[in-house]
C-alpha cells in the first residue's frame, strides 16, 4: 500500500468512465472524453488554485472563486463587445481582473485580519454585484475566433484541456524545484516555525491569494468563451468543485502538503461522475445525493488509509 | 536490595524493538523495584525514548517481553516533548488521564486534584489551574506535565517514568522536583529518571544503567559510578571533524542594541534569569525586528535556533534534508529555482559536522529522536551567513558529548565574527558566555562581563526582587 495518493484519484475517474461506457455498451467513448477533459479542464484550474491556499495551512481557502469567475468572464467578454480579434485583450482583462480580486482579498485578510472564510465570502458579494451592475444581465457572445479556440482540439484533446495541463507543469515546477514552493509548503506545515526560519510567510501568503484569483478568472475567461458567454451563475458549482478535487486528490487539508496529478484526476472524475449518473437517468435530487455520497466515500477511503501509514 | 530480585513493578527480558531496519532497542533486560530511582542515561539516539515507550506500552516490542508483576495500573510516563492539550485548562488536562472524573461536576475535584499535586512537587508555583495550557511558560507546561505524573488519578502511581523532565526548569524548580522524587521513592514508589544532566542523576538515583545503541552497557548502583566512569561508560559519540578550541575571541564593535540587549561582533551573549521572565519573548521579538515578513533577505542578519521544537522549529511533513535547507535555499538557488545538488552536498557536510545520527537524510525528521532533530535545526541557523544567531534554550534535550561538541562550533563561529545571543535555563552553559543580561520579570537586572560572570552573581540578579517583595 505504498501507493501515491494520486493513484486513487485517476483510478476512481477510470472507474466512473468505464462504468458509464457499461451502459452505453461502449457507444460515445469519444464524446464522453471530450466532455469529460473540457469540464474536467475548469474545475482542475480552478482546483489548482485552490490548492495552493489550502496549503498555506489550517483556515485558508478562497471562496470567492465563483465570483472571480463571473466577474472576471464578465468583464472580458464586455470589452470584447464580439469583436473580432480582440482574444488577447479579454485575456488582459480577465487576469487584470483577476489580480485586483487577489489584492482586494488579501487586503481584507491581512490589514483588518478577517478569517479568510469570511473575508473571500463578504468580498465575492461584492465581485458579483460588480459583474451584474456592469452588464445588466446581457449575454455578449465571445468572438467567433476565441469561440472556436475553446471547443477546439488539437491532436484529439480539447484545447483548453492543454491549457490546464500546462498550468499544472508549471504549478508542479513551482511545489517541487522552486524555493518559493518550498517556502509555501513550509509555511502550510507550521507559519510560526516558517517565519522563525526566515521565511517572507506574509509574501508567501499575498503571493498564494493573488494566484488563486487569477487562474480562477483566467477559467471565467475559458469557461465563458467555450460555453458562449458569461452568465451570472456561471461559477456556482465551482465552489465546491474546487475544494472536492483538492481533498479527491490527495492534498491534504491541514497545509504543507499538495498534490498536482491528484488534483487533475479528481477534476475528470468529478465529472464523470455526474455524467455517469446522466446516463443511468438519475434524476436531479438523486444526483446530489449520490456525488455527496461519493465524494465523502473517497475522503474517508484515503485518509484511513494515510493514518495507518 | 532484597525487594529488588522478589516483586519488580517491571521487568523487561530481553526486548528489543525495530523499526524496519533501524535497531532502536536492541535486547534488553531490566527491572525496576518498589521504592527504586533508575537513573537511565545515554547519548541522543541510544534507545531511552523507545525503552519507556515499551513500558508504557505505545509499543509493543518486536520481541522478548516486558512484564508488570503488580499489574499495569499506576505506570506514568512523563514526556519529553509535551504532551498537554494546549487548547484545555490545567484541570481539564488532568481530567483526560483520569478515569473516575466523569460525569456532571468533575471540575471541582479535578481542579482540587491537580492543586494538590502541584503544591506537593513544586511548592510556591503559583500556577492557575483554570489558565489554558498554551498561555504557560514552556517551563509551567513541563510542571504540569510532572504534576499530573505523580497526581493519584484514581489509584496510586507505583513507577513514574520522567523523560527529561528538568530540560526547560531553571534549577530551584528542579530541585523541587529531585527532592520529591526522593521522598516518592522512599515512601514505596519507583522512579525512571531520564537526564543528560549528569549532577541531577547522581542526585537522585539509587541505581544508574546506561544505554548505548540499544543495548545496555552499565547496570550497577549510583555510588558504584564516578562521574568520569559514567561518561566513559556511555561513550563519546564523536562528530566528525570537531574543530579544536577555538582561540580567544576577538570581540569588536557593537552590531545590536535591542530590547535593551547590546551584542558586540564575535561575542557570546548569555540571556539567564529564572525560566519564564522573559527572555524568550525578548529573543523572539528582537529576532523578528531584524527579519522580514516580506522580503527574504540573501543576507538576512538574524537566525534563530529554536528550543521548543514543534512550535517553533520542525517543519514535521518534511525530511531531514529539506529541514536542514530551508533558510538557505534562497542564498543557493538558481534563478528561484533550488539547487539540488547544492541543497545535498550542504546537508551532508552538516551531518557530519555536528554528527546527525541517520543513514539517509531523506529520512522523516520526525524519524529522529529529539536530541537529533535539535541538531538538525542547529545546521539549519549555522549554514547560513547571518551575523547574529538567536538560540531560544536549544540545548533541551541534547546529550553531553554534543554538547560540547556543539560549544566547540559555537566558539569557532564567534571567533570568525559571528554574534550568539544564546537563552539558557542552565547556568553552567550561561557561564561560558562573554557577557550576560539576568532576566527577571521581563526586565534586564543585571548585565556581567568577564569575571563578574559567577553562578552566584547570576543567582543573586535573578531573585533579589523575589526577595524583597
Amino acid at each position: 500500500m505504498t501507493m501515491k495518493p494520486w493513484v486513487w484519484a485517476w483510478a476512481a475517474a477510470a472507474l466512473a468512465f468505464s462504468a458509464t461506457l457499461l451502459l452505453t455498451s461502449g457507444r460515445g467513448a469519444g464524446e464522453l472524453a471530450y466532455a469529460a477533459l473540457s469540464f474536467g479542464a475548469f474545475a482542475a484550474i480552478v482546483g489548482l488554485g485552490q490548492m495552493l491556499v489550502i496549503t498555506l495551512g489550517p483556515g485558508n481557502v478562497d471562496l470567492s472563486i465563483p465570483a472571480c469567475m463571473t466577474l472576471a468572464g464578465t468583464l472580458a467578454l464586455k470589452t470584447m463587445g464580439t469583436e473580432p480579434g480582440t482574444a488577447f485583450v479579454g485575456v488582459a482583462v480577465a487576469l487584470a481582473t483577476g489580480l485586483a480580486v487577489g489584492c482586494a482579498n488579501f487586503v481584507l485578510i491581512w490589514l483588518l485580519r478577517l478569517p479568510p472564510i469570511i473575508a473571500t465570502l463578504a468580498a465575492s458579494l461584492v465581485y458579483q454585484s460588480v459583474a451584474i451592475w456592469s452588464n445588466r444581465g446581457l449575454r455578449i457572445k465571445p468572438p467567433e475566433g476565441l469561440a472556436n479556440f475553446a471547443t477546439g482540439r488539437f491532436i484529439g484533446v480539447p484545447n483548453v484541456a492543454w491549457i490546464a495541463l500546462g498550468l499544472a507543469v508549471v504549478v508542479w515546477l513551482l511545489l517541487e524545484r522552486s524555493v518559493w514552493g518550498r517556502w509555501l509548503l513550509a509555511s502550510g506545515q507550521n507559519a510560526r516555525a516558517a517565519r522563525l526560519a526566515g521565511i517572507p510567510v506574509q509574501a508567501v501568503r499575498a503571493a498564494t491569494y493573488l494566484s488563486v484569483s487569477v487562474f480562477a478568472a483566467l477559467a471565467g475567461y475559458l469557461l465563458a468563451s467555450f460555453s458562449g458567454g458569461a452568465a451570472l451563475n456561471m461559477g456556482t458549482e465551482y465552489l465546491l468543485m474546487s475544494i472536492a478535487v483538492v481533498v479527491i486528490g490527495g492534498s491534504s487539508i491541514a497545509g504543507g502538503n499538495s498534490n498536482v496529478p491528484g488534483v487533475l484526476g479528481a477534476a475528470l472524475f468529478m465529472f464523470l461522475v455526474v455524467s455517469m449518473l446522466n446516463s443511468y437517468g438519475a434524476g436531479a435530487g438523486i444526483k446530489s445525493v449520490l456525488t455527496g455520497t461519493i465524494i465523502i466515500a473517497i475522503v474517508i477511503a484515503a485518509s484511513t488509509r494515510r493514518s495507518r501509514q | 536490595m532484597t525487594v529488588l530480585e522478589s516483586n519488580p513493578v517491571v521487568a523487561l527480558r530481553d526486548a528489543a524493538k525495530h523499526f524496519g531496519p533501524v535497531k532502536a532497542l536492541n535486547g534488553v533486560s531490566l527491572s525496576v523495584a518498589p521504592g527504586e530511582c533508575l537513573g537511565l542515561v545515554g547519548h541522543n539516539g541510544a534507545g531511552k525514548s523507545t525503552l519507556v515507550n515499551l513500558i508504557n506500552g505505545t509499543f509493543a516490542p518486536s520481541s522478548g517481553e516486558v512484564a508488570f508483576p503488580l499489574g499495569q495500573q499506576g505506570v506514568r510516563s512523563v514526556f519529553q516533548e509535551l504532551s498537554l492539550c494546549p487548547n484545555l485548562t490545567v484541570a481539564e488536562n488532568l481530567s483526560i488521564s483520569h478515569p473516575d472524573l466523569r460525569g456532571f461536576g468533575w471540575r471541582r475535584p479535578a481542579r482540587a486534584e491537580i492543586q494538590a499535586s502541584l503544591d506537593t512537587v513544586f511548592p510556591d508555583h503559583g500556577i492557575d489551574t483554570d489558565a489554558e495550557v498554551d498561555r504557560l511558560t514552556i517551563a509551567e507546561r513541563q510542571m504540569v506535565e510532572i504534576a499530573i505524573g505523580f497526581a493519584p488519578r484514581g489509584g496510586t502511581p507505583r513507577l513514574v517514568i520522567l523523560d527529561e523532565p528538568t530540560s526547560s526548569l531553571d534549577e530551584g524548580i528542579a530541585r523541587q522536583l529531585l527532592s520529591h522524587v526522593r521522598a516518592f521513592c522512599a515512601a514505596g514508589g519507583a522512579v525512571i529518571f531520564i537526564s543528560h544532566m549528569l549532577g541531577e542523576i547522581f542526585a537522585v538515583a539509587s541505581r544508574i544503567v546506561v544505554l548505548k545503541d540499544g543495548k545496555v552497557v552499565a547496570d550497577r548502583p549510583a555510588a558504584a559510578f564516578s562521574r568520569q566512569g559514567l561518561v566513559d561508560a556511555m561513550g563519546h559519540v564523536a562528530a566528525e571533524g570537531t574543530q579544536a578550541a577555538a582561540a580567544q575571541t576577538q570581540i569588536g564593535e557593537v552590531v545590536i542594541r535591542a530590547e535593551g540587549l547590546e551584542a558586540r561582533r564575535g561575542e557570546v551573549v548569555g540571556l539567564s534569569g529564572l525560566a519564564g521572565h522573559g527572555q524568550a519573548a525578548a529573543l523572539a521579538r528582537l529576532y523578528l525586528s531584524q527579519t522580514s515578513d516580506w522580503r527574504a533577505g540573501r543576507g538576512a542578519r538574524a537566525v534563530f535556533v529554536a528550543g521548543d521544537r514543534p512550535r517553533d522549529g520542525v517543519l514535521p511533513l518534511w525530511s531531514i534534508l529539506r529541514n536542514m535547507s530551508i533558510s538557505v535555499l534562497g542564498r543557493d538557488a538558481n534563478g528561484g529555482m533550488v539547487d539540488k545538488d547544492a541543497e545535498r552536498r550542504l546537508a551532508e557536510d552538516w551531518r557530519k559536522r555536528i554528527g546527525i545520527r541517520t543513514d539517509d537524510l531523506t529520512n522523516p525528521i520526525l524519524s529522529l529522536s529529539g536530541g537529533n532533530q535539535q541538531k538538525v535545526l542547529f545546521a539549519r541557523a549555522l549554514a547560513s551567513d547571518a551575523d547574529i544567531i538567536v538560540m531560544d534554550d536549544p540545548m533541551r534535550g541534547v546529550d553531553v558529548g554534543t554538547k560540547q561538541d556543539v560549544y566547540a562550533i559555537i566558539r569557532a563561529e564567534a571567533a570568525k565574527g559571528r554574534t550568539f545571543l544564546w537563552y539558557s535555563t542552565e547556568t553552567e552553559e550561561v557561564c561560558q558566555c562573554d557577557r550576560v543580561f539576568v532576566f527577571r520579570n521581563n526586565e534586564i537586572s543585571a548585565e556581567l562581563t568577564g569575571a563578574q560572570i559567577t553562578e552566584e552573581k547570576i543567582l543573586e540578579a535573578s531573585f533579589e526582587m523575589m526577595e524583597a517583595s
